[in-house]
């Protein structure tokens, strides 16, 4: 349709994805960003410029060659283009969801300087549905090599390197220690941003390359780093174990009822499914006033999972301005479009609670930014006397979280930071011979796709490392 | 899956399962527990574990019948599985040569206490035991701790058997000498000994039960206070020093989720087990 133009002229705005209305989505769990049909697609395909030295590229963290698969796609070569982009990427169906490509390939697109970027992670949603609607082809893997590897963790650091560990022959083993693979992807991410049918795919796919998962392990407790070494027989170990600790604030009143780490909220409503409770086992308790206390994606994830759970009225509470919030732009927009209200220049000092334990009140104090911190954000100062007190009957805790310890204190002689995170090379190896680590338990709280693009780094470095091995 | 090996009924709605899981049996040790997963639509629960056999590949576990889950567990058979174990989880219990040690397990728990007891009687200690239970038919491991404890007492809530509530350990420890006591059991129970024994200021340790989700460390829900300082039940403990818990904030917080837990029971009795029968 937008080929009848006689001559290609820039076209500033953006094809809009369709969505599902805030009135109606706020009342379910389905995915909330419907995804280009074919025809819109192809007019936002079309809108690129095919730059002889392409930017995007750029600033995609793992270098998808993003004007090739552009050109494939809008040629209607979509078998292809989704091979251009699998060389780089191996969850483009989640990435092309969850990744904030407004920070990376989207910020550097030269249409940005006149208009909006192209919307390249739409269209690596259109290729990746288009491709799992048809099911998977599973690649040809190269002989077998006789070495073994095993993976601990299943996030998108584990499940990338266990991938491209299996296409060159090697044989895999996952353990993770919860009951699902997927890591954050699935006890972390809602549905409504993530379809847990999507992940399972990628984790299907990942079995079909013949990798072994073995769920309900947790290394450093079943096995420890060592024994997987030289008891088990593996001949290479990668540790993608991510960062699952909640943080807690450290105020009054923290341990009453009715307050929630943003995990085991999370945990609580996608990995079991809480929101089907009582048809699933484990319950969630949401009052009528929800407070979410914090800033970033999770803190929004968590605001919103509230709101559709039935809660009256969700405020995130957070102690810098708009500007400062680490969260993907367009979740703000989604979360404000839902009736979520933000509270800007604002941190709890303490919690109330009722005779029986359950909170029912918040003390926040406001604040002021003052000069930019180590972050480079403006730090948030408390204004003296400013304390006010909101009603509430449900908190949320979003405010971070640190590198799962247990490996680190179970594996003598493994390097680790004073953060609590693994030290690597710029390929995954620590400190350890043929223990390899990536993913947010190297890098702390990150992306996706930095997960995902340090697993196959290290994938690429393991493999090395076995051939050359006697 | 898990395969339940064998079924014993040790009190009234009280089972012990051994289950298959060498690699569990392998390494665990007194003190720690699992999580099990009844299904895919199973909530996580955690248990104790009571027994485990390197050689056999087998753990055992003991639990109440109290609520949804351990209801639907009690309904199982052997032969029939479970869909996920994961464990040991959780600090092992330290276990050497201390001297006198007191032993008082209440309800369920005196079955990891046995388990408990025999390690603490392997590594040399005079073991004295007390067992507990709200009435005498729900006492088990009687003449099996009384094998291995140099003194053995038993107490009810309701004097049917034994001793009629805990008040006579104040005497026990005021003749006594005990260089260590271990409590397993019921919040209350592990309050009323942790009060106890402070002022002989005899290092008291108790296995605290707080709700859990993951049991890894993730969620933060088994958070408690311990000596001022918040701990995670699940990778802190579960044993703590008894004399700094602040038991009301742990009776507070096992309460947060009842009334969901009731209706979860309640619906598992109308039409779970499909017999009909309330
Ligand atoms: C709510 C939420 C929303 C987010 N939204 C976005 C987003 O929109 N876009 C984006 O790019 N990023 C987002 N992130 C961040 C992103 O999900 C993470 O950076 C990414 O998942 C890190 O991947 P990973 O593989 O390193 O670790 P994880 O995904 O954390 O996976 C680690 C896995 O290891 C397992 N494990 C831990 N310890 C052990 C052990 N001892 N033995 C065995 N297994 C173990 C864990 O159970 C887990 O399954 C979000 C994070 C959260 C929490
Ligand atoms: C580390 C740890 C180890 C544990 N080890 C064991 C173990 O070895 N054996 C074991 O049986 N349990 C053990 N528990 C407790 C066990 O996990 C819970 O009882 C279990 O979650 C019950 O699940 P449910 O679905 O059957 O009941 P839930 O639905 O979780 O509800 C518990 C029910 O118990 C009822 N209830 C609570 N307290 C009492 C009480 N004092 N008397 C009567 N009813 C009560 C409530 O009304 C509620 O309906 C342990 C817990 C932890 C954290
Ligand atoms: S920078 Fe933008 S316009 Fe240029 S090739 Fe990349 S996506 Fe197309
Ligand atoms: S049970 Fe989740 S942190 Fe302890």
């Amino acid at each position: 349709m937008a080929e009848s133009k006689p001559k290609p002229k820039v076209r500033k705005q953006a094809v809009p994805i369709p969505k599902q209305p805030p009135e109606v989505r706020k009342h379910n769990f389905n995915e909330v960003a419907l995804g280009y049909t074919e025809e819109q697609a192809l007019e936002e395909a079309n809108r690129c410029l095919q730059c002889p030295k392409p930017q995007c590229i750029r600033g995609c963290p793992v270098e998808i060659d993003i004007s090739t698969f552009i050109r494939l796609l809008r040629e209607g070569k979509y078998d292809e283009a989704i091979k251009k982009i699998k060389e780089k990427n191996s969850l483009p169906a989640i990435c092309g969801r969850v990744c904030p490509q407004e920070e990376q390939c989207q910020k550097m697109c030269v249409l940005g300087k006149v208009g909006e970027p192209v919307s390249i992670g739409r269209l690596e949603r259109f290729l990746a549905d288009w491709e799992r609607a048809r099911g998977f082809t599973v690649p040809e893997k190269a002989p077998s090599t006789g070495k073994r590897v095993a993976i601990v963790g299943a996030g998108p650091a584990g499940l990338t390197a266990a991938a491209d560990l299996a296409k060159l022959g090697h044989e895999v083993v996952i353990f993770e220690a919860l009951h699902l693979a997927g890591g954050v992807l699935v006890y972390g991410i809602p549905e409504f941003r993530l379809p847990k049918s999507i992940v399972q795919a990628e984790v299907d796919y990942i079995k079909k390359l013949g990798v072994e998962l073995k769920l309900g392990y947790l290394i450093g407790r079943t096995y420890t780093i060592p024994e997987l070494l030289k008891k088990r027989g593996f001949d290479a170990v990668f540790i993608g174990t991510g960062a699952g600790l909640p943080q807690f604030l450290g105020i009054p009143g923290e341990n009453l009822g009715g307050i929630y780490s943003a995990n085991e909220f999370l945990i609580r409503v996608n990995l079991m499914k809480a929101y089907a409770f009582p048809e699933y086992d484990t319950p969630i308790r949401i009052g009528r006033h929800v407070a979410v206390i914090g800033g970033g994606n999770v803190a929004m994830d968590a605001a919103r999972s509230a709101l559709r759970l039935g809660a009256e009225q969700v405020c995130i509470v957070y102690r810098r301005s708009r500007e400062e919030m680490p969260a993907r732009k367009e979740e703000i927009e989604n979360a404000e479009e839902e009736g979520i209200i933000c509270k800007f220049l604002a941190a709890p000092t303490r919690f109330i609670g009722n005779e029986k334990g359950w909170v029912k009140q918040m003390e926040c104090i406001c604040m002021e930014l003052g000069p930019p911190d180590e972050s480079g954000r403006r730090r948030p100062v408390p204004v003296k006397g400013s304390e006010f007190l909101m009603d509430i009957d449900t908190a949320i805790i979003a405010i971070g979280r640190t590198p799962n310890p247990i490996i680190q204190s179970t594996t003598e002689g493994l390097a680790v930071t004073k953060w609590g995170t693994i030290v690597t090379d710029e390929n995954g190896k620590t400190s350890l011979e043929g223990v390899y680590a990536g993913g947010d338990i190297v890098t702390g709280e990150a992306t996706v796709i930095s997960a995902m693009g340090a697993g196959k780094k290290a994938a690429r470095a393991i493999h090395e490392y076995l051939m050359n091995k006697k | 899956m898990y395969e339940i090996l064998s079924v014993r009924e040790l009190a009234p709605k009280i089972k012990l399962f051994e289950v298959h899981a060498p690699e569990i049996a392998e390494k665990a040790r007194p003190g720690q527990f699992i999580m099990v997963i009844i299904n895919e639509k199973g909530e996580r629960v955690p248990l104790t574990i009571a027994e485990y056999d390197a050689g056999k590949g087998t753990i055992a576990f003991a639990f109440n019948e109290v609520g949804k889950t351990t209801k639907q567990l009690g309904t199982l058979k052997e032969g029939d599985r479970v869909w996920n174990i994961t464990g040991p989880l959780g600090n092992p219990s330290e276990i050497r040569n201390f001297g006198r040690v007191l032993c008082v397990a209440g309800g369920v728990m005196i079955a990891p206490m046995l388990l408990q007891i025999k390690a603490l009687h392997e590594t040399g200690n005079t073991v004295v035991a007390v067992v507990g239970a709200r009435i005498k038919e729900l006492l088990f491991f009687k003449e099996e701790i009384k094998a291995l404890s140099h003194k053995f007492y038993v107490a009810t809530d309701d004097g049917s058997e034994g001793y009629k509530s805990l008040e006579f350990l104040k005497d026990v420890l005021a003749e006594e000498k005990f260089d260590r006591c271990v409590a397993m059991g019921p919040v209350p129970m592990l309050k009323t000994v942790s009060e106890f024994t402070k002022p002989f200021g005899i290092p008291t340790v108790v296995t605290l039960m707080p709700v859990m989700v993951d049991g890894m460390g993730m969620c933060g829900v088994c958070r408690v206070s311990v000596g001022g300082k918040m701990k995670f039940g699940c990778v802190d403990g579960p044993e703590f020093d008894g004399h700094l818990v602040d038991y009301e904030e742990l009776i507070k917080r096992q309460r947060m989720f009842l009334p969901e837990e009731r209706l979860s029971s309640l619906l598992w009795e109308l039409g779970g087990c499909g017999c009909g029968r309330k």
